[in-house]
């Protein structure tokens, strides 16, 4: 895991996550800006995935379990585009909030993703 | 709306399915890396930690779903996650030797930024609004062709 990254993925996926719910709850159906947010979380959770496969071998090891880790990672991997296919699906303001919610609930996976490599003691 | 859809899996009540299947495959992903890695640590935290899990999925499966029988496995399965958290918070509390291992409950569910204190409460007040007496009743008064 890189620091600045993960810092730099936690505040996208909140910001897309309060951005979504925000435009939800004004009676919006998701959009190619809402939609767009999404994706562009699950690249970075993309991204995500190729640093923390290719880390160890720099040396970058996590402090914390690595089994805990990938089941946070690969649990918000699945997320978005579960939101997204429901967002293309159901067009109405509430699978906007789903959008959102879903953004927030990732921004606090990678935040405890982080603590995982960075901080726990295993 | 087809007859045959859930009437409570429409509105603001999918937002709630939605924060109930990402809690339920939180619990789960957390109690199969806690069974897995280090039960023999706290056997009764980590058991109900997996409780926990099954009873989100099945609160989660049942909210989507039609039906009485659903309705009321909805009921059931809330109640009991609102009594979970309540009790196994104030025994976390009380006795951290026990309870302390992180679980979706522990200190009200603090881990969980809250939520799982918070969501049953949302999730009566939605059933509680969505009683099938209720659209019985709006049914007769207003019948579809």
């Amino acid at each position: 895991m890189i620091e600045w990254f993960t810092y730099t993925q936690v505040a996208i996926a909140a910001a897309a996550g309060l951005l979504c719910v925000i435009i939800g709850l004004l009676g919006r159906s998701p959009s190619d800006y809402t939609l767009g947010a999404t994706l562009l979380v699950e690249v970075l959770l993309l991204v995500q995935l190729a640093v923390s496969l290719a880390a160890p071998a720099f040396g970058n090891n996590p402090t914390g379990s690595l089994l805990e880790f990938y089941m946070y990672l690969i649990s918000a991997i699945l997320l978005p585009p579960l939101a997204g296919v429901w967002g293309l699906i159901e067009r109405n303001r509430w699978s906007t909030v789903i959008l959102g919610m879903v953004c927030l609930a990732v921004a606090v996976m990678v935040y405890r993703m982080n603590e995982i490599w960075f901080f726990q003691l295993a | 709306m087809v007859q045959n859809k859930s009437s409570r899996a429409v509105g603001v009540g999918r937002v709630l399915i939605v924060v109930y299947g990402i809690l339920a495959l939180a619990a789960a992903a957390r109690s199969f890396v806690q069974i897995v890695e280090r039960f023999d640590e706290a056997p009764l935290a980590y058991t109900l930690s997996a409780v926990s899990a099954v009873v989100y999925i099945v609160a989660t499966v049942a909210l989507t779903r039609p039906g009485r029988g659903w309705y009321f496995a909805a009921w059931i399965t809330i109640c009991f996650e609102l009594l979970g958290v309540l009790i196994v918070g104030t025994l976390s509390l009380m006795h951290p030797d026990l309870f302390a291992h992180a679980s979706v409950w522990s200190f009200y569910g603090s881990g969980y930024l809250f939520v799982p204190l918070v969501i049953p409460v949302l999730g009566i007040a939605w059933l509680y609004a969505r009683r099938p007496s209720l659209q019985t009743a709006g049914n007769a008064a207003a019948p579809r062709a």
